[in-house]
């Protein structure tokens, strides 16, 4: 389509240029406009719930409930963030979801890539069996583990433990997919060439084809970061000590009014300002990574 | 390598030695988790939906006896409060299934579809802008929804310069089609068969009330902050069909209306086949919302089953019932997810005729950004 319409412009202020294109040139332009009109009134939606958001946390609390559209607040005040680290154990959510999405994060990485490469590259009775099941898995609705979970982690005695948080989390059958799927797209003389010149399985694996793997260990690493950071249902069933609250499930009990009367919309919306920077920061410098639909896609 | 491996005896030396070894022990972490922590607690969880389990002992203790289907009977069949609230809940999630799938496939689509045009600039701001509500968390939103649809929040404020009064959006429990019917005066029958309890216990009146105000904010949420994560999904496809195409219509004279309905919306039919049935599934398992906002707020119309079975467990102590919830949900779910899986298997070959060779490139990265969409799914 580019291609018609820049041969189009080019062709505009030549009066020879036949009718017929100069027709659709117009066409695309007027469709062009609108387009802009329609995506910039989206965008708008999408945008500036955040931007009034960011703007109230900085509102004294009458003022973000009284007058919510205004971007510049008429008394700028930081006591919303000032209470986050004051009364509210804020530092202490966002430090235990740092440790936890963090280990969470490294290992998910680790062990998928692990077990990704077995199955693609190993040869072992049952792997095929292996595969099956983790592709079986992969359709379990995260949603009706809450309760199994809860079960599982009091039977053993992890209930409301740092562990009982994290390790279940720790492999993800889809993570395992994804790494295998990569691995079968790289060369198999790749590993074997190591392999001949006596480099262990662990070593082949760790030195020579899990670097190749980049690309889909940046993708896993995002999906696990972000999913971690962003957990809820799984801190809501493994814990019940306010010293475990992950910044979920802390700010989620803000919701709730937990802290006196009033909406608190400022307090509130700082917390989400707050936990949604880390998110947006991975999500701005891997956002080619996350949206690469498009790259090398853009014809024209 | 095929070959290699069949000429080479299968025990022996060389460079396959100890391959089964490392092999096991390379998937050993991965499998014992999934073992661990997810197999065998649905295994558990499944005795508990068929026992009296009050959660106080353990659930194997001998004290805790076998009853059957009866959990599983209280809540569809046996009349009562719990069959009423699960009742409640399944029609309130159907209502959300019913708007959520349609508006925010049409909106991934539309997004996609203007942010696909070549000749556009700030393609990247604007792919942004609606991505952005995908990574961040559902907890956030909620925040944020919440502050915009307070009664005198941002919301009200901008339909206030209409003129149309808002409601208090979190908090109102009418539902819209019973609100339209009584705006016609048509009110609540007080008797024949649509006011008599039918289905799960629920009246034809109270099936029909349509999504409550509240509800009817859930499904913006929820329609917010998926549409940028299906719109990445219809790029890669539209990528893909190329813009030959897009040409050769143009030449032929074909509208832009025109040639979206008779070529690109075809072309683009097993990526909309794929966004509809993650709707479909990701709808049923509504749940992070619903327990932030409290659950039982709005008289009870923002319930889901999935946050039943949470709260009877949780709260009520009632294990049984949450597990036989949860065991519903989840065989609906999984017959979902099979329906998709041989769908899609009955489409790829003919898809692979219809896309012009140059989509087979492009093909790969739908495939990726599927089984990304499935794993965000999947890893949250």
């Amino acid at each position: 389509m580019t291609r018609v319409t820049e041969t189009a412009q080019l062709k505009l202020p030549n009066r020879s240029a036949p009718r017929r294109r100069k027709r659709i040139g117009a066409r695309a332009r007027s469709g062009l406009l609108v387009g802009y009109l329609i995506l910039i009134g989206l965008a708008l939606i999408y945008i500036y719930p955040f931007i009034i958001s960011i703007a109230a946390s900085f509102k004294t609390d009458a003022e973000a409930t009284q007058d919510a559209l205004s971007l510049i607040p008429q008394t700028v005040t930081y006591a919303a963030y000032e209470r986050l680290f004051g009364d509210v154990p804020f530092p202490l959510w966002a430090g235990n979801t740092l440790m936890i999405s963090t280990i969470v994060t490294v290992g998910r990485v680790f062990f998928d890539s692990l077990a990704g490469y077995a199955l693609s590259r190993l040869k072992f009775r049952g792997r095929a069996f292996v595969f099956a099941a983790f592709i079986g898995i992969l359709s379990v609705p995260g949603v009706v583990l809450l309760i199994p979970r809860f079960l599982i982690l009091q039977q053993l005695g992890l209930y409301d433990t740092y562990g009982g948080m994290i390790i279940p989390l720790l492999s993800t059958a889809a993570g395992v997919f994804i790494m295998k799927q990569f691995f079968d797209s790289i060369p198999v003389s790749i590993g074997e060439a190591a392999r001949i010149d006596g480099a262990g399985t662990f070593r082949t694996f760790w030195t020579i084809v899990l670097p190749m793997a980049r690309p889909a260990l940046v993708t896993l690493f995002i999906l696990s970061f972000q999913g971690s950071w962003n957990e809820l249902g799984h801190f809501i069933v493994s814990r019940q000590s306010p010293e475990l609250n992950t910044l979920t499930t802390g700010v989620a009990s803000l919701v709730s009014g937990q802290l006196g009367s009033g909406n608190q919309f400022p307090l509130q919306l700082a917390a989400a300002v707050l936990m949604t920077i880390p998110v947006a920061v991975l999500f701005f410098i891997f956002q080619r990574k996350i949206m690469n639909t498009t790259e090398g896609g853009e014809k024209g | 390598m095929a070959i290699n491996a069949a000429v080479r005896p299968r025990r022996g030396g060389g460079i396959r030695r100890g391959e089964a070894r490392s092999g096991w022990i390379f998937i050993a972490p991965s499998v014992l988790i999934t073992l661990v922590f997810l197999v065998i607690p649905i295994v558990l969880a499944l005795w508990v939906s068929f026992s009296d389990w009050n959660g106080f002992q353990s659930p194997l203790s001998p004290r805790v006896n076998f009853v059957g289907l009866e959990n599983y009977a209280a809540i569809t069949v046996d009349d009562g409060l719990d069959q009423r609230n699960f009742g409640i809940a399944v029609r309130n999630n159907l209502y959300y299934v019913v708007f959520v799938v349609p508006l925010q496939t049409i909106i991934a689509l539309l997004l996609a579809v203007q942010v696909n045009r070549a000749a556009l600039r700030g393609k990247g701001f604007f792919r942004t802008a609606f991505y952005f509500p995908s990574v961040t968390s559902t907890v956030a939103i909620v925040i944020v929804f919440q502050f915009l649809f307070t009664s005198s929040g941002a919301v009200n404020a901008v339909i206030g310069a209409f003129g149309i009064d808002g409601p208090d959006w979190f908090n109102d429990s009418t539902g819209i089609i019973h609100g339209l019917l009584s705006a016609f005066g048509v009110t609540a029958p007080t008797s024949g068969l649509i006011a008599e309890p039918g289905f799960l216990g629920i009246s034809g009146w109270q099936w029909l009330a349509g999504p409550s105000v509240a509800m009817s904010s859930l499904i913006m949420l929820a329609i917010f902050t998926t549409s940028g994560t299906f719109m990445l999904l219809f790029l890669a496809a539209l990528q893909a069909i190329g813009s030959e195409i897009d040409e050769a219509s143009l030449m032929d004279g074909a509208g832009a209306v025109r040639k979206f309905f008779s070529i690109t919306l075809p072309m683009l039919r097993p990526t909309l086949f794929t966004v509809l049935t993650l709707g479909l599934i990701g709808s049923w398992q509504v749940f992070d919302q619903i327990y932030i906002l409290g659950g039982t707020s709005a008289g009870g119309t923002i319930s889901t089953p999935a946050y039943l079975a949470y709260r009877s467990s949780f709260v009520d102590l009632q294990w049984g019932q949450g597990a036989a919830i949860a065991f519903i949900l989840f065989i609906f779910i999984i017959v979902l997810t099979l329906l998709q899986r041989w769908a899609l298997r009955e489409r790829s070959p003919r898809k692979r005729s219809v896309v012009v060779a140059a989509a087979d490139n492009a093909g790969t990265d739908t495939a990726e950004s599927a089984t990304a969409a499935t794993a965000k799914g999947g890893l949250q």
